[in-house]
């Protein structure tokens, strides 16, 4: 029988939105602020992790059904293809292209290759994390 | 490619087509098959004889690896005919001799046994033909293999396994020291052709090399030949069959140290050296091997130490003729090279009379079912043909006129005593060492001749011994000693018949330039010498070793006779116990199993590889040179820093532990915001985190077998191995920022600063340098977590029950 854990449940749930907010942040102002893809990633990973530790395990399962094994998989694949995209252009493995573009509603925008590289990155460093500390949590031998 | 090539490939050809006519062709004897190809064989190299008594060589180029120097030629000349007759003549008989040997074709594995057999026979003509080093050793250490499978034939016998083992360590130890001569040869002469190196033997004999090579090329000649003390292989060899006793532990393999020999004696005939191993190591061998064969009381193991004995005579009388080179046949006439004249001649007549003797060994052991002569006696009446065959044989062996043994003795004695007239290598002091080793061996010889002959076929016939009804053998078994038997006749009544043909062209290849061109080698042997000192000491042989046969009964209680096994072979088989105990005792020594002993091992290394290079090359340098003001407050995170790092050993509670790494992690991530690095920084903070909670997780996890709380033990190995390490590092980095200021190196910092955001359009040089400078690292790096992440899982959700394996 669990304690109730009202006071906890309520903050989590309020924080988890901060902390997810500020890892997506990270991960976009990599380029030319502090952060990045692996920050990101280990920012966003530690907001699940509240999520999983104020809850349990099998609640969070049903409510956020990521395979982490498949996104690892996703996130290796969206870097090894920005390379591979760059050598279906002439160029080298992983050269990165970057572009103004302006964009209707958002205004200008600077778009780099680099970003979809980031994003291997961070969906990689995610499903790391959580892989393989639910792993060990889940293990009951 | 020649038909001299295919002489020495046939046999491995047909070697491949011998177990096809054993599974296909029951119904005929395989050696049938077999026995045309060597008796091919000597008809073709018959031929040959015209050409090569007239002085001439016959030479093959085959490429094989042109760009080591590595070709497969063919050289003939009167020594390798010589050995190709041997081979393949004796090779016929054995053949034939084998066939009635192994009569049951259903018991015995005859499709290994021709193969084994035709394997050795084109090994044995490659070496003997070869005129290329390496192509030569290839081939000699083939008939080292095939003597080995040879000799454990019958595999199921222990004593058979443990002489292939002996045989083969001893005769490859030699053959890979003879491939380090052969080297140094190459090195000294830039060429693996034999007759190149004959060609520059005169630079290659002031070279400071020339003693190492010859040292190894005879510890190569010295193994296979059975030479003292590396002898001790033959007699344990004597478990093969006999087919392939008298094969190659008389007539071809055991020979192929002497044709080693023979062969590089222009090369390194002219040192004293040579002169006084070979001949020395060859005195002794023969005067052991005759002592040690009396006391022997099986009939191969007589034989075994005969051979031995016999080839230590070839092997002095070899060493013995290279003094032919300081002499000027002009001047002095034959007396210098009669030794070499002996040799030749003696190695003809003991693969003749010894191939006899082994096949005669082989029918009384086929016919009473045992060797040993404490059992045998009275079969002269029993088996007339084989009693006449081992007769000649033995009187030959003995050196008994009329048969070739006594020539080529009578000559060995001539050598031995022309040794003391020599002037040159301290010959006047030591060379009567010579006479007297060959008088004293002769008797003992003749000892043992006597012992074999007078104990196997006269005395009383003991059937009650025997297991089986003695008959004489079958005519197939009886044809080859016969051919031989004759042939030591023959070449004892007309010596001659050879001495242009063969002996003469052979003496031209061992002893080169010796003679002017034009000039022949005068050979002349003949049966009476008048009354000359040689013939006095056969006297005394035949009446010393007579009486040594008679007195045999007495003395045969002695320890010396007692001990029939060589001493040597205690040296032998304790070196081999002590070699795998040793090394057992080495392993456990370092291999102990435990991780820190590995860890201290290498710890060790390092720190001593670092500190000898620093104190070799001087690179060891302090400079304060360029060195930044410290912040007062870095002193204070330096100081928690230092305090955590030293309390963390003495910390006794896990859980304690982890928490002060995890203090130290953030103490880290703070000095890269104080450095500057706030990606580092904030990577650091997050990396550390999750490292302590997985601790933390693996912890709850941990069994209860100890206590959580310990004391950590203190080594003090571990503290000096410690300090060590880390004064090590640190001198390394004081040296490496001293050094840097010294030899400036232009560092690549300011191309990413400058051309971040031109190129990469971004100002976070960091980031712009793991996702675009040097992006493959950090695609790398991701595949690196994925693989922990998923190696996490196999490992604790595919758990294996005991019973499974990978």
């Amino acid at each position: 029988m669990r304690k109730n854990l009202l006071m906890l449940h309520t903050v989590t749930r309020i924080v988890v939105f901060i902390i997810l907010a500020f890892s997506v942040f990270l991960f976009f102002a990599g380029h030319n602020n502090p952060g990045g893809g692996f920050i990101g990633g280990l920012m966003t990973a530690a907001a699940l992790l509240l999520l999983y530790v104020a809850f349990d395990v099998k609640t969070i399962k049903q409510v956020i059904p990521f395979n982490y094994t498949t996104m690892i998989a996703v996130g290796l694949l969206i870097a090894i293809g920005t390379g591979v995209a760059s050598m279906l252009n002439g160029d080298p493995f992983l050269t990165q292209y970057d572009r103004y573009v302006t964009v209707p509603v958002l205004g200008e925008l600077h778009l780099t290759t680099a970003l979809p590289f980031d994003l291997g990155v961070y969906l990689v460093v995610v499903g790391v994390a959580l892989l393989s500390i639910l792993s060990i949590a889940e293990d009951d031998a | 490619m020649s038909l001299l090539h295919l002489v020495v490939l046939a046999p491995f050809i047909l070697a491949l087509l011998v177990p096809f006519l054993y599974k296909y062709i029951r119904q005929v004897h395989t050696g049938w098959f077999v026995m045309i190809l060597p008796l091919t064989l000597f008809i073709y190299l018959i031929q040959f004889l015209p050409n090569i008594s007239r002085g001439e060589t016959i030479f093959y180029q085959q490429p094989w690896v042109p760009s080591l120097g590595i070709n497969f030629d063919i050289y003939l000349d009167g020594l390798s005919l010589l050995f190709g007759l041997l081979i393949t003549g004796i090779g016929t008989l054995v053949v034939l001799y084998s066939i009635y040997y192994l009569y049951n074709k259903q018991k015995e594995a005859l499709n290994n046994f021709y193969v084994y057999l035709l394997m050795f026979m084109g090994a044995m003509l490659g070496v003997v033909l070869s005129d290329n080093l390496m192509t030569l050793y290839i081939f000699w250490e083939l008939t080292s293999l095939a003597s080995s499978l040879l000799i454990a034939y019958w595999f199921h016998k222990e004593r058979s396994r443990y002489g292939a083992q002996k045989s083969m360590l001893i005769t490859v130890a030699g053959g890979l020291t003879m491939l380090a001569g052969f080297s140094l040869l190459f090195v000294m002469t830039n060429t693996f052709s034999i007759r190149e190196i004959i060609a520059q033997a005169d630079v290659i004999i002031t070279n400071p090399l020339f003693i190492p090579a010859m040292l190894c090329v005879l510890a190569g000649a010295f193994t296979k030949s059975a030479q003292f003390p590396f002898h001790i292989w033959l007699p344990d060899a004597m478990e093969a069959p006999t087919p392939v006793s008298a094969y190659l532990h008389s007539a071809t393999m055991v020979k192929a140290g002497i044709y080693l020999v023979a062969r590089l004696t222009p090369v390194f005939g002219a040192a004293p050296q040579w002169f006084w191993i070979v001949s020395g190591f060859g005195i002794f061998t023969l005067l052991w091997g005759s002592v040690s064969a009396i006391r022997q009381k099986d009939l191969k193991a007589i034989l075994a130490f005969s051979t031995i004995s016999q080839l230590g005579l070839i092997m002095a009388l070899l060493g013995l003729g290279s003094a032919a080179f300081h002499y000027d046949v002009a001047v002095v006439g034959t007396l210098y090279y009669t030794a070499t004249l002996a040799a030749v001649f003696h190695l003809i007549n003991h693969a003749t009379f010894k191939g006899s003797l082994f096949m005669i060994v082989g029918i009384v052991d086929h016919e009473t079912g045992t060797r040993d002569i404490r059992k045998l006696g009275g079969l002269m009446t029993i088996m007339p043909i084989t009693f006449t065959v081992a007769l000649i044989g033995t009187l030959s062996m003995a050196g008994v006129p009329p048969f070739n043994g006594f020539l080529s003795k009578e000559m060995f004695f001539t050598a031995a005593v022309n040794a003391t007239t020599l002037d040159i290598f301290n010959m006047q002091t030591f060379g009567l060492i010579f006479p007297i080793f060959a008088w004293i061996a002769s008797i003992f010889t003749f000892g043992y001749c006597m012992l074999m002959f007078v104990r196997t076929f006269l005395g009383n016939f003991k059937p009650e011994k025997l297991e089986k009804e003695v008959h004489e053998a079958p005519i197939g078994l009886l044809i080859p000693p016969i051919v031989l038997a004759s042939l030591v006749v023959i070449f004892g009544l007309f010596p001659n018949l050879l001495a242009y043909s063969i002996i003469e062209p052979t003496m031209a290849s061992i002893l080169p330039g010796v003679l002017a061109e034009g000039e022949r080698f005068y050979v002349n042997i003949y049966h009476w010498h008048g009354f000359n000192i040689e013939l006095f000491m056969t006297m005394g042989v035949v009446v010393f070793g007579a009486l040594i046969f008679l007195n045999l009964k007495k003395w045969s209680e002695t320890a010396f006779f007692l001990k029939e096994r060589d001493p040597l072979n205690w040296v032998y088989d304790n070196s081999l116990v002590w070699l795998v105990s040793g090394s057992l005792k080495v392993t456990n020594m370092q291999m102990t199993g435990l991780l820190r002993d590995y860890f201290v091992f290498m710890s060790v290394f390092i720190v001593g590889l670092m500190g000898y290079t620093m104190v070799k090359y001087n690179t060891f340098a302090i400079d304060l040179i360029n060195v930044a003001d410290i912040p007062p407050y870095i002193f204070i995170i330096i100081f928690v820093l230092i305090a955590t790092t030293v309390a963390l050993p003495f910390i006794s509670h896990r859980v304690t532990a982890i928490v002060a790494t995890g203090i130290l992690g953030f103490i880290v991530a703070l000095l890269f915001v104080v450095f500057r690095a706030p990606d580092l920084a904030l990577t650091q903070l997050l990396v550390e985190t999750v490292m302590v909670v997985l601790f933390l997780l693996a912890f709850y996890h941990l069994p209860e077998l100890r206590k959580e709380k310990f004391t950590p033990r203190f080594r003090f190995t571990n503290l000096v191995v410690s300090i060590g390490v880390g004064l090590v590092v640190t001198l390394t980095a004081l040296s490496v920022h001293a050094m840097s200021y010294s030899h400036p190196i232009q560092s690549i910092s300011d191309y990413y600063v400058q051309n971040a955001y031109e190129l990469a359009a971004g100002k976070n040089i960091v980031n712009v340098i793991l996702v675009d400078f040097r992006g493959v690292d950090t695609m790398l790096e991701i595949v690196v977590l994925g693989i922990a992440a998923l190696a996490i899982v196999v490992l604790i959700r595919l758990r294996m029950t005991g019973s499974e394996d990978v």
